[in-house]
């Protein structure tokens, strides 16, 4: 049982590590007082749904989706989730820029990057 | 049920008070432009009122054009007879009521007055729309709207005391508000339709339990009819300026409560499965109860508005009791008393807002020999107080009349005793008070120093009003309540 | 190929490229922008009244990106639905924007204008591209490009409790799109598609899988986020309170109505009524936050002294009408659900600009600073009088019909308590919203810190448009119910 488990885990290492960073990103976005570092882990929230989708996408033994002269047995990785995490990188960036705009704008209206340092800041 | 005729003059009768209400809004600053709008309009209301009486009285019906609204509901307004008796009662009266509020009004040098007569036109429009609406829906609107319009009159002081009093009234209003909603939503999904019909809608398919529960939602929404222990927002409410207290709250805002339970037993349930249910016992006990404890508690009052606002408390009861007799006779007694007790208890309220404005004295202890400085207006007083109590030559006695014989027919000699009871109890509540302002002398000089006659010709023509009642019910409201009583109870007569 | 040939994407171009234009313009006279802005936007009104009576006409409308066909290109999928939402949403915008002109200079710093109105625009683009979109991963892009617009106009007035407010707003809906966009792979992966339609159908045989149970788990969490449901509602009161004026009217209209039609969408188009129902019972749990919302929202808005922020529960409460009508999933309550976007938006709408201007104008925020309001600017106090009567659900404002279609639905479908749950719920409502009626109308005298005169009219033209449509759609709400009706239909017998 638990055997069949960790063996299931192992097969899937790729869906475990996507987990694994998607609670470190959600930690440190509840758990960090400090600005920047809820910020950081957004970003590692975010990276973890990238890799996700670049992982789910991959092929063994796949290559490049590049139509070559002649080969006909090549076997292609999927295209598509590239595609679309390009737009969500993106989108990530810029999400990161507001924030990271924002921060400076707390810094510079309150003198402190650290939620609890903030006055007046209630739920 | 014959085909309803189509008129213009049921939308005629809700618009025009709606329209000088914005009018009474736009020349605010010009109070005499402001007020012959007031007039106007009431005048106005009135006839289109009256317009319909004829098709009415012959036994027919006027239906007016509908907005669809919900799932095949629609806003439409129907006049019949029992709706005729409302309106006229409210829009007759709100002519009187706008000269004495001119009187009233300028003699204490009120503010806010554009505020004042903008709301109060409002509030009747509601009430016109509450008398023929066709369906709950339509009831559900204006009764709503009622409640709002009528909230900046009640505190219209603004004082500490008067908003408290609003908090209590309003709060009062809109939890029956819900009930009204939730019955009306219930009601729909039994029936798939809200529209009144004699005989009712529900049937007693449904399971009697739901019906019975309904039937109490049905009550608490009707908690405009004051009945106990529902009442208390009714004597709050008495901080609002006279003219308020006499044509709201004795007459248009608490007769939509009574009206509404008319609404319900008559062309809701029905009385055969109102009886069926038992609910005519509830309805009657609740009654028997608020018309004994109004009048004891209107006994113990010294302000002379709330002592008439716990007499209306009980004298509404008489209606829902008559109503609860399920019989032509106590329905006809039941409809008949809400215009014999609104010009009665009018006249009353004339009579106090006269004291209150002229002489400044609001309590009852105050007024040791009014009757000598305000003869005519106590005189008047005198002969409304005889005909709550049910002596002739006042119209109360003809409503309390066809109450007493329901009463008998029914073979409930309990209900029978209430009645008299009652009279005693109006007896000993009103009688002190004509002691007092006759019999009594004050100490400070009794020369005559009447109201404006602003406030003395509507109470004098309302005291008229109800001693020519008396002689002629039948102009036009006895024979209407003849009508609406054999349409709800299917017997004619 | 015609112009009118390529009507479904044109709401998301016009503001794009006014948005541009703006921007270039408004290098050389910062006043050039507000005319482009309020220009683009009517234009937009225009393209969604003509979308819709096209829809109305003749049927949904399936429009190819770039002439791509679906499922492989992008989809633009309009129907009754949408077009309604597109329909409420963007002249409620328009008026935002012109109520917005008094404001600059005031709380939005006037060297900051242009970027302000650009932003606007940006956030225009998003909210049409999100309800238009028949693309799931499309979705998220728009409605990333919506809550990045949004972040920024939060913060961009000189309240400075608004920068917080827009950070936590940015965090929570950073992580509502990454949980949507894990749905979206789950669904990839389950179905290898991203067009609404497409996946419906091949969904149909999958509704027993792991994967897309786990999918429909992301697309829930993330989309409750989105819509503020109780308990993920924390960044909502902050970020609607705190923002400029036209900006707290635009987000708790807009952006809120446009977030719970995509919550619609995805539950009963994507998915349909069947998994949510059966596969999925989610219904009871969303009537049951749904209900917990509406009286939670309502008791902290009770103890709120600050308008805006009262405001703001509110929005809580009254965003739980819409999830209440998705939980009793049937044709009645959902009618009371869609209605409740189109009447809570107008009459929130209406309370967000009377009390803006108060603010907006140098006035006070807080219940009692409201004292004598009616006196000084009598048509914004008559403004908010009718947006609080249809919060209450006074009968004659379109409040009161969202409410009867809710409660209606929740005894046929003989769920007494939340019937009981939306009626009572009006009276916390009254308890809160009548505090400030009484003050505004009944007080003494006049809280000095008030404005000394009415607002000027391109605030009060704005409000006074919003609650004669709470009026007018109160008492004639067979108007918009002769397309939600069938709206609603369509949408619950699965598909878009």
């Amino acid at each position: 049982m638990i055997e069949s488990l960790i063996e299931s885990l192992l097969l899937r290492y790729n869906y475990v590590m996507v987990v694994v960073l998607m609670l470190i990103g959600i930690y440190a976005i509840i758990a960090k007082s400090n600005l920047i570092k809820k910020i950081i882990g957004l970003n590692i929230f975010q990276t973890a749904i990238l890799l996700f989708y670049i992982s789910m996408a991959d092929v063994v033994g796949g290559t490049a989706p590049i139509i070559e002269e002649g080969a006909t047995d090549l076997v292609y990785v999927n295209p598509l989730p590239h595609t679309l995490m390009l737009t969500a990188i993106v989108v990530g960036v810029c999400t990161t820029a507001v924030g990271l705009a924002l921060t400076v704008r707390i810094y510079e209206n309150y003198g402190t990057i650290h939620e609890d340092e903030i006055p007046g800041v209630e739920a | 049920m014959e085909a309803a005729a189509l008129s213009l003059a049921p939308a005629a009768a809700v618009g025009i008070p709606l329209a000088a209400s914005i009018l009474i809004l736009a020349s605010g600053r010009y109070p005499n432009i402001r007020e012959s709008w007031t007039l106007i309009a009431a005048v106005a209301t009135f006839l289109s009122v009256l317009s319909l009486a004829p098709q009415v009285l012959a036994g027919g019906q006027v239906g007016g054009p509908g907005i669809p609204f919900v799932g095949g509901l629609s806003l439409a307004l129907r006049v019949d007879a029992a709706g005729l008796i409302f309106a006229l009662t409210s829009s007759g009266l709100w002519i009187l009521n706008s000269i004495y509020s001119i009187g009233y009004m300028r003699t204490l040098q009120e503010h806010d007055q554009t505020r004042f007569y903008c709301c109060f036109a409002v509030s009747i429009a509601s009430v016109m729309g509450l008398a023929f609406s066709a369906n709950i829906i339509t009831m559900f609107l204006w009764y709503e709207i009622l409640t709002v319009f009528t909230y900046p009159l009640v505190v219209h002081e603004g004082t500490p005391a008067a908003m408290r009093a609003g908090r209590k009234y309003i709060a009062y209003l809109l939890v029956s508000g819900v009930f009204f909603l939730f019955a009306a939503v219930t009601t729909y999904w039994l029936t798939g339709t809200l529209d009144f019909t004699p005989g009712g809608i529900l049937s007693a398919d449904a399971p009697p339990l739901l019906l019975s529960a309904l039937f109490v939602a049905y009550l608490i929404a009707f908690a405009k009819a004051a009945w106990m222990p529902l009442h208390s927002w009714l004597p709050s409410a008495m901080v609002a300026p006279t003219p308020v207290s006499a044509l709201l709250h004795a007459v248009a805002v608490v007769k939509a409560g009574v009206f509404g339970m008319v609404r319900t037993v008559g062309y809701v349930y029905g009385i055969d499965l109102t009886r069926a249910l038992g609910m005519n016992l509830l309805l009657a006990a609740v009654a028997a109860a608020t018309i004994i404890l109004g009048s004891i508690f209107a006994l113990r009052q010294d302000s002379l508005k709330k002592r008439l606002a716990y007499s209306t408390v009980s004298q509404l009861s008489y209606i829902l009791l008559g109503l609860s007799l399920l019989s032509p006779a106590g329905i006809e007694g039941a409809l008949m008393h809400i215009p014999f007790h609104a010009v009665m208890k009018i006249t009353l309220f004339f009579c106090a807002g006269a004291v209150i404005s002229t002489a400044g004295k609001e309590y009852i202890s105050q007024m040791r020999g009014i009757g000598r400085t305000m003869p005519v207006t106590m005189a008047m007083f005198g002969i409304a107080a005889v005909g709550i109590c049910g002596l002739p030559p006042v119209c109360g006695l003809v409503s309390k009349w066809f109450l007493l014989i329901g009463t008998a027919e029914a073979g409930l000699p309990l209900l029978t005793a209430v009645m008299i009871a009652s009279a005693v109890l109006n007896a000993a509540y009103f009688f002190p008070i004509i002691h007092t302002a006759f019999f009594e002398r004050s100490a400070a000089d009794d020369a005559v120093r009447e109201a404006p006659l602003a406030m003395l010709i509507p109470l004098v023509l309302t005291a008229a009003a109800s001693v020519l009642f008396f002689f002629v019910p039948d102009l036009p409201f006895g024979r209407l309540a003849a009508l609406a009583a054999a349409e709800i109870t299917g017997v004619r007569y | 190929m015609t112009l009118l040939s390529n009507l479904p994407v044109l709401p998301v171009l016009v503001p794009l490229v006014s948005a541009v234009a703006a921007l270039v313009s408004g290098w050389y006279d910062r006043r050039a922008a507000r005319p482009i802005v309020i220009l683009a936007l009517a234009l937009d009104c225009a393209l969604a009244v003509l979308l819709l009576s096209s829809v109305v006409g003749g049927g949904p409308i399936s429009y190819h990106l770039g002439g791509y066909a679906p499922p492989l290109g992008i989809e633009f999928a309009v129907d009754l639905l949408n077009a309604f939402v597109l329909a409420v949403v963007l002249p409620i915008m328009l008026l935002a924007v012109v109520f917005a002109g008094p404001t600059v200079g005031r709380e939005v710093p006037a060297e900051k204008a242009v970027s302000f109105y650009v932003l606007l625009l940006l956030l225009a683009t998003g909210i049409c591209g999100m309800t238009l979109t028949g693309d799931i991963f499309n979705l998220y892009v728009f409605l990333e490009i919506t809550s990045l617009a949004a972040y920024a106009l939060i913060a961009a007035g000189r309240e400075q409790r608004s920068l917080v407010a827009s950070y936590r707003y940015m965090i929570m809906g950073s992580l509502s799109a990454g949980f949507i966009l894990l749905g979206t792979a789950h669904l990839y992966v389950a179905t290898g598609t991203l067009n609404m339609a497409d996946l419906a159908s091949r969904l149909a045989t999958l509704y027993d899988s792991t994967l897309v149970h786990t999918a429909f788990a992301f697309f829930l969490v993330g989309l409750t986020i989105k819509t503020a449901l109780f308990p993920l509602h924390l960044w909502l009161p902050g970020a609607y309170a705190y923002a400029p004026s036209p900006v707290s009217i635009v987000i708790s209209t807009a952006v809120a109505k446009v977030s719970a039609y995509a919550t619609l969408r995805v539950l009963f188009s994507v998915f349909t009524t069947a998994f949510i129902v059966e596969y999925f019972p989610i219904t009871d749990v969303l009537l049951w936050l749904a209900a917990i919302a509406i009286i939670a929202g309502s008791v902290v808005a009770i103890a709120q002294t600050d308008v805006k922020k009262m405001l703001a529960y509110s929005s809580v409460s009254q965003m739980g009408y819409i999830m209440f009508g998705i939980g009793v999933a049937d044709p009645v309550a959902m009618a009371g659900a869609v209605f409740q976007i189109l009447g809570h938006a107008v009459a929130k709408g209406a309370l967000f600009a009377s009390v803006g201007s108060v603010i907006a104008l140098g006035g006070p925020r807080d219940v009692r600073g409201l004292a004598g309001l009616a006196a000084r600017m009598p048509v914004t106090a008559a403004v908010f009088a009718v947006g609080a009567a249809s919060m209450i659900g006074i009968p004659g404002t379109a409040g009161f019909v969202s409410k009867f279609l809710l409660a209606l639905g929740a005894v046929e479908s003989g769920r007494w308590v939340f019937a009981g749950v939306i009626l009572a719920s009006s009276l916390l409502t009254a308890v809160y919203f009548w505090r400030v009626i009484e003050v505004s109308y009944f007080a003494d005298e006049a809280d000095p810190r008030l404005p000394a005169k009415e607002a000027p009219l391109s605030m009060i033209v704005p409000a006074a448009l919003l609650a004669a449509a709470c009026v007018l759609f109160g008492i004639a709400p067979d108007i918009p119910l002769s397309v939600i009706e069938p709206a609603v239909l369509l949408l619950l017998g699965g598909g878009p």
